[in-house]
């Protein structure tokens, strides 16, 4: 399935466009990047890890590899509830990192002209935590770009 | 896009590497009495390999001083120079800073020239006191093995064929001194061993070059070459006679062949020719030929026939016809059997053949094997829980599939594992230096005696275990081992003996560094620890206990801080190294008769043995190495200690308890420890500690997933696993664990936790 993400993104994206996956997390609608996305896969239990911050679901099993999810709500300080089969895991690269995220549910594959992002708005009181690198609007509603980075568990930050 | 050009040096380097470790040994054979030619020999093609290599990257420095280095070993093989204890040392000396300059050439960095001028001196003080006559007898560098060989041809010549023509270079060496460099008509006798083929080299590319100093003309002597019935194809057949008419003096014609020294026979003979030889001896060549295989046995090592197919470029189309049938086993050639050369000094030498049979794999690769292996043992797991799960017979063919599905995973595993593993002799040779090196800073001269090189262990235990040896091993010649002058007082040999060994026990590798020094001075150690605070001055203590306090940070005995050791960096560096491995490491000393320092490491660090624990509803391994025992609470086992701490009863001690769950922060203490269940876990230091968890599912061996690499470093988890229901599980790691450990394991009354 991701191949086939990809490679529609490729024939399709030409340069002024971005390729966006949109989501759905805490009733709120996000997108990230396509290119950064490896793969979607379905909520599976995690393990937790001692001494971890709260969004950090823990580790599972990505075929072998060891894989850290990131509670996408709880990392965006928005409502969240115990984590249910119709979840998934949006695995994605940051900084040459897998890391997954657990959403509510992925919605659409958008593809925007680059011009029609927006920088947000700079917010006194998220100075310290800005997840949100551009904003769009698109059939009325605002779409807005998750920045991966911010993201990411203290650990791998650091490390990367 | 890569280098080639990069490629190809890092490839050299490799190389160099193994000659270095082929230098070292040759020197240890040379040191432990072997001085047959072909030991030398050894010991010279490496630096002069490496030389070669060298200048064709134009490392200078490195060139410069494999020269010296070459020169002085060249000596040696001509046996102008004796390789006496004092000339070895300082060859020993010679390979440590060729070693470095490889280093620092590969890393493009610069060894200071006070480094390695003391001894390039020394080195070319070796030449110089045979310097006088090295001039003279320099054109008779290669006599005596050529001389070998024309007698060898003589014999031959001579027991085998009495119709052959008599032999121009004969009459040639006599006259070799009054022709030397005068120019005139040089003749070669060339005679390639199979391993000039093994190698890669041909003949004719040599013969190209020769013909570039003057005019050449060659013949080729196949008369060794037996019928087709009899045709063995992995020995050297042909030899050539080449007449070369040149002012070229010998020095250049020896050039030409530099690259074939040591695989084949030549000389080099002077004089006029009568020019009838090289056209008109043919036919009776020809016609001699067919009578050789009945008589001529003991010529089959002369030449190979890798040549037939080169020959005919160069000689007469006499030999066309046997060049058709020959060639095909030309290429079946292979190492297995190297042509026995005639001079008997090659004789002895071991069949090159061992050196043809490894593989340079990228270690990349290998880790990607080692991780898919894993993959599938993991599989397997599941698969057994899930076949295990169905209500299939036990004796439905499922099972016994499985079953030996379940074997054949196991030995794959095995199998993969032991492709990372190297034998430790690298590492003891590096011990072999610091012995040298230490000996000769404190004045102790010691002898350094290794056993069981070729014990295999992971790559990586290698990587990670020099430090920690060279800290040991520089222990033992600065405070294990006497003064000599107080060693012969005690009656012992004036030479200090340290003995490194290893050995596989018991599915755990052990390696021993012992010296047979003064054993270690309890009274003083504990004087010491009891000045530095680190034990009460009036508490009792074993001799075990004692021994142990080594191991304390900060804990160094030596009474002057020399330059080799007792800079605070101490035992604990080590011991915590070694742990870090998974290993353990133990004392003991005698006093009077010496101290060893047993390692206990596992084989590999990509599984380990570990016992499956439940905790607050999460699956946890902990390492088997670590748990001591473990117990059952009852009531009276548990003992209060602080408003929020407790100790467990072991028979006659008291340990503290340690909540997993609490700790890991899955869960406040619980309401009653009676019934819990305990790991007892043991310290290096003897110390130890209860570990309460929920429940014990399974011991088992788990493949290690580093978590570091993916998410960071958690206190008090070493890596994680994956169990056979596809489940993660973190890999404990109580040291860090306990030692970060807050004891909490009582709840406070009216008190909420906090954290």
């Amino acid at each position: 399935m991701v191949e086939t993400l990809e490679k529609n993104a490729e024939v399709s994206s030409d340069q002024n466009d971005l390729e966006l996956l949109t989501f759905r997390t805490g009733n709120h609608e996000y997108s990230v990047d396509i290119m950064s996305v490896r793969e979607i896969r379905g909520w599976t239990r995690a393990t937790s890890l001692p001494h971890a911050p709260n969004y950090v679901r823990g580790v599972i099993n990505l075929r072998g590899t060891v894989l850290p999810v990131v509670d996408l709500s709880m990392r965006l300080g928005l409502e969240t509830d115990e984590p249910s089969d119709r979840n998934v895991i949006i695995v994605v690269d940051i900084l040459g990192r897998t890391v997954g995220m657990r959403v509510d549910a992925v919605s659409d594959i958008l593809s925007v002209p680059r011009s029609s992002l927006q920088a947000p708005p700079g917010m006194s009181a998220d100075e310290d935590q800005s997840f949100v690198s551009a904003l769009t609007i698109i059939e009325g509603r605002m779409v807005r770009v998750l920045d991966l980075v911010s993201v990411l568990p203290p650990g791998t930050e650091a490390a990367a | 896009m890569s280098d080639p050009m990069a490629e190809i040096r890092a490839s050299f380097f490799v190389e160099c590497e193994e000659l270095l470790e082929a230098l070292q040994d040759g020197l240890q054979a040379m040191e432990g009495g072997e001085s047959d030619p072909e030991t030398v020999n050894i010991v010279f093609r490496a630096v002069h390999s490496i030389k070669g290599g060298a200048g064709a990257f134009g490392l200078d420095r490195l060139v410069a001083f494999a020269h010296v280095f070459e020169t002085a070993l060249d000596e040696v093989r001509a046996g102008r120079l004796e390789a006496d204890a004092a000339n070895l040392s300082v060859f020993f000396r010679g390979g440590d800073i060729l070693s470095d300059l490889v280093r620092t050439s590969r890393d493009s960095t610069n060894l200071p020239e006070s480094e390695t001028d003391p001894v390039l001196k020394e080195l070319e003080a070796l030449v110089g006191d045979v310097g006088g006559e090295a001039d003279v007898e320099e054109v008779a560098d290669f006599e005596p093995m050529a001389l070998d060989f024309s007698f060898d041809d003589d014999d031959a010549a001579g027991d085998a064929d009495p119709g052959l023509p008599s032999l121009p270079p004969l009459d040639g060496l006599d006259e070799t001194e009054e022709n030397e460099g005068t120019g005139g008509t040089v003749t070669v006798h060339f005679r390639p061993h199979m391993g000039l083929y093994e190698s890669g080299n041909d003949p004719v590319p040599l013969f190209r070059s020769l013909s570039e100093l003057g005019t050449l003309s060659a013949e080729c002597r196949w008369e060794s070459l037996p019928t087709l019935s009899e045709y063995e194809g992995k020995v050297a057949f042909l030899s050539w006679t080449l007449h070369l008419e040149t002012d070229a003096d010998d020095e250049a014609i020896r050039e030409v062949f530099e690259f074939a020294e040591g695989r084949c026979d030549f000389e080099i003979s002077r004089g006029e020719v009568n020019p009838s030889t090289t056209a008109l001896d043919l036919p009776p060549l020809e016609a001699s030929a067919p009578s050789e295989p009945a008589s001529g046995a003991d010529l089959t090592d002369v030449a190979p026939e890798g040549m037939l197919s080169a020959a005919p470029d160069i000689a007469p189309p006499t030999i066309e016809p046997a060049s058709a049938p020959n060639a095909p086993a030309v290429e079946e050639a292979d190492a297995a059997k190297p042509a026995a050369p005639p001079s008997p000094a090659a004789k002895s030498a071991p069949p090159a053949a061992t050196a043809s049979a490894t593989v340079r794999v990228d270690l990349e690769r290998i880790d990607r094997l080692v991780n898919l292996v894993g993959e599938l043992v993991i599989n397997q797991a599941m698969l057994s829980q899930s076949v295990g799960q169905s209500e299939l017979p036990s004796n439905s063919p499922v099972h016994t599939g499985l079953d030996e599905f379940m074997q054949l995973t196991r030995d794959i595993q095995e199998s993969v594992m032991m492709i990372r593993a190297q034998p430790v002799k690298s590492l003891f040779q590096r011990m072999s230096r610091i012995v040298r090196e230490g000996s000769a800073a404190v004045g102790k001269e010691v002898r350094l005696v290794t056993t069981g090189e070729a014990t295999e262990i992971d790559k990586t235990v290698i990587e990670r275990l020099a430090d920690p040896l060279t800290h040991m091993v520089r222990n033992a010649v600065d405070h294990g081992l006497e003064s000599n002058d107080d060693r012969e007082a005690a009656g012992k040999p004036r030479e200090g003996r340290i003995n490194l060994s290893a050995a596989h026990r018991s599915g755990r590798v052990v390696i021993d560094v012992s010296d047979d020094g003064g054993g270690i001075n309890r009274e003083k150690v504990l004087a010491k620890a009891i000045e530095k605070g680190l034990v009460p001055a009036d508490q009792d203590l074993s001799d075990g206990e004692i021994d142990n306090l080594l191991f304390m940070p900060g804990f160094s005995t030596a009474d002057e801080i020399s330059n080799l050791s007792g800079r605070g960096v101490g035992m604990d560096v080590v011991r915590n190294a070694i742990t870090a491995l998974g290993g353990r490491i133990s004392i003991q000393s005698a006093p009077g008769a010496g101290t060893t320092f047993s390692i206990s490491l596992p084989l590999t660090l990509a599984v380990l043995d570990g016992m499956v624990v439940q905790s607050a509803g999460e699956t946890l391994v902990v390492p088997l190495s670590a748990i001591a025992e473990t117990l059952t609470l009852t009531e009276n086992d548990i003992r209060a200690l602080g408003p929020q701490t407790t100790v467990v009863q072991v028979r006659d001690n008291f340990v503290p308890l340690i909540d997993l769950a609490t700790e890991l922060g899955y869960s406040d203490p619980r309401e009653s420890y009676v019934g819990a269940i305990v790991l007892l876990i043991a310290f290096e230091d003897g110390s130890r500690s209860a570990l309460a968890i929920d429940a014990i599912e399974d011991q088992r061996q788990v493949v290690i997933k580093g978590l570091e690499e993916s998410y960071g470093h958690i206190p008090g988890v070493a890596a994680a696993t994956i169990l056979g229901d596809g489940q993660i599980a973190l890999i404990l790691d109580p040291a860090d664990l306990i030692l970060n450990a807050s004891g909490r394991s009582r709840r406070l009354p009216n008190l909420q936790a906090a954290g």
